[in-house]
């Protein structure tokens, strides 16, 4: 497919996870059932987190994304290796998710209005930011402050890509001059930051939208939970970094449920311009 | 940290020797300036082979050493007397893990912006190992702003192990307060030159560093994440820092050949904790050499090269590519 653009493919079934346990309230909920649920915990409304294709018919009129760059794959820099070399982790990745790397781009229309639409996808390595997702982030920054499309962003990820180094370190700035640039054209930026939205993607991109919005319950935060007990030596209090927290510290627009999320974005972006 | 390191003890031990040797020749009257002079030149060729020679653990170790010139050591032998520090982010509070203020270094007025370590227990503390809190990167968009309005270039000194993981700190917007520095930074109408002297952690050290030139010191490093804390993630094994180190590339000819900084400066031999002055007489040197050029520079086509700079940081490659390969 190279350069063309490719349309939207069917989610991929995986038969052996037929089950899922609420992480909030711990009731055994069938995938079947979630899935026409938006992923709602039917019994306590947790909202668990979100298959890509999923979140994509959630923002999108039907049928009307069509993915950009969905060819370009991350290279191995650094020839990093752990107790696995990156290039294997990354094959491994891509077999499980059935896409090429941690975010989806592309064009659609929400509510009729054109859209640039960026979605993470934390199934496929913690949704971590290298070279590839802030090159496909920018790229739908630029081309919305260029067709003056509003962009709208759906993060979920733990942060930058370690095995890319100090490249996935620098898609940090060039995302976030890219969100500048878009600014000063006047386009909307919409950042919806789920469940979780930390690190060099909660420090870039994620935090700079003219509205931030967040789904209930999401842990956003700079450092992880784990990280900033082990340096203070204390219990972080109940709530520490989830949507409310951030809410009421002045860090987030609002807080909105997954069933109302389209129509509250198509609403904010017609108040903000025309 | 230990103020010697494993593999420089023969050093030290030598240059002890000599030491005695010359309290020995003074105090008795006795001429030991030929043992002297060969101990000497013994002691030089091993801090050459030594130095010469650093693994990536071993740099970030020397690159941390608490004798390495902080902010204010250099701001003092690039400025002297004529340097004003401002302090505050008009928010908040002031930050003592950065500090800032406007200065002269030579004929050439400049705003001066970097992380401030402690050389000793008690003002690392005070300056929280040079970890900011959110007013830390608020003050430095601060001084941006005013260097921007009173047309002085920016000189910014990066050294921190990464900003700090707190309560208060996530509270007040760590997250938005490096974004916006990186946001901002990209539009700033100055000429910015970044330096990482020590330690570059992390978006911690990014949100001071989106400069037009950026440089490293010799025995500096600049990483996504430390080398510990890659080990404990990635190996989930803490004694694996050594290999972390190694993997993640985080030296300044690692960055060099990577295409993301600018040049690397000379650290006397036996590292930069060994001599402020010559330190701050390199960094003098590349801001004589790069900032003329900058500063001759119309805003917006410096802006759009420091843009077109960011923009191209990252590898990737194309399906199609892959297999045509
Ligand atoms: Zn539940």
């Amino acid at each position: 497919m190279g350069w063309f653009d490719k349309l939207t493919r069917p989610r991929r079934d995986t038969p052996s996870d037929l089950w899922k346990k609420c992480p909030a309230c711990n009731e055994t909920l069938l995938i079947k059932d979630l899935a026409k649920n938006l992923f709602l915990c039917s019994k306590c409304d947790h909202h668990l987190r979100m298959p890509l294709w999923d979140r994509i018919a959630l923002l999108t009129d039907d049928n009307s994304f069509v993915e950009i760059d969905h060819d370009m794959k991350s290279v191995d820099p650094l020839s990093f290796v752990d107790s696995k070399p990156y290039p294997e982790r990354m094959a491994e990745a891509i077999k499980k998710t059935d896409v090429n790397e941690a975010v989806a781009t592309g064009r659609a229309t929400l509510s009729g209005r054109k859209v640039l639409l960026g979605v993470m996808n934390f199934d496929f390595m913690g949704g971590s930011m290298g070279s590839v997702v802030g090159e496909k982030l920018t790229t739908i920054l630029e081309l919305g402050a260029q067709e003056k499309a509003p962009v709208i962003i759906v993060s979920a990820s733990g942060g930058a890509r370690m095995q890319e180094g100090i490249f996935s370190l620098m898609q940090m700035a060039k995302t976030s001059a890219a969100v500048k640039r878009l600014n000063q054209a006047a386009v909307p930026f919409v950042s919806i930051m789920t469940d979780p939205t930390t690190g060099g993607v909660s420090a870039s991109f994620a935090s700079l939208g003219d509205v931030n919005i967040a789904e209930p319950g999401a842990l956003i935060g700079f450092a992880g939970p784990r990280v900033i007990e082990q340096t203070i030596r204390q219990k972080l209090p109940e709530g520490f970094q989830r949507s409310k927290f951030l809410l009421e510290h002045g860090m987030l627009d609002c807080v909105i449920h997954r069933r109302v999320m389209k129509n509250t974005v198509a609403r904010i972006l017609r108040l903000l311009v025309a | 940290m230990a103020k010697e390191f494993e593999f420089e003890k023969l050093i030290i031990e030598l240059e002890a020797r000599i030491k005695e040797l010359q309290a020995i020749s003074e105090t008795r009257k006795i001429d030991l300036s030929r043992e002297i002079r060969a101990i000497n030149e013994k002691v030089d060729a091993l801090k050459n082979d030594v130095y010469g020679n650093l693994e990536p653990w071993q740099i970030t170790q020397v690159a941390r050493h608490i004798n390495r010139p902080s902010t204010l050591d250099l701001i003092k032998h690039l400025c002297g007397e004529e340097f004003v520090e401002l302090h505050g982010d008009r928010l908040f509070g002031d930050d003592p893990a950065i500090v800032s203020g406007i200065g002269r270094i030579g004929d050439q007025r400049v705003m001066i912006i970097g992380h401030q370590k402690g050389h000793d227990t008690e003002e690392n503390i005070y300056r929280n190992f040079g970890m900011p809190h959110p007013e830390g990167y608020r003050k430095a968009l601060r001084m941006m702003r005013t260097a921007e309005r009173f047309g002085l270039p920016i000189i910014a000194f990066i050294d921190t192990p990464g900003a700090f993981p707190g309560i208060g700190a996530e509270e007040r917007g760590q997250s938005d307060a490096i974004a916006r520095n990186l946001a901002e930074m990209s539009g700033i109408r100055v000429p910015i030159l970044c330096f990482v002297t020590g330690e570059g952690g992390s978006g911690g050290a990014l949100a001071i560093g989106v400069g037009d030139r950026v440089f490293m010191f010799e025995f500096s490093v600049y990483s996504v994440i430390s080398a510990e804390g890659c080990a404990a993630i990635l190996w989930n094994d803490p004694a694996k820092t050594k290999e972390a180190a190694t993997a993640l590339k985080l030296r300044a000819t690692n960055l060099l050949e990577a295409g993301i900084i600018d040049g690397i400066l000379p650290e006397p031999i036996g590292g930069a904790h060994r001599n402020h002055q010559m330190a701050a007489d390199e960094i003098k040197k590349q801001i004589e050499k790069h900032l003329p050029s900058l500063l001759a520079m119309n805003a917006d086509k410096l802006l759009d090269e420091r843009y077109k700079k960011f923009r191209g940081m990252g590898r990737f490659t194309r399906e199609e590519e892959l297999e045509h390969a």
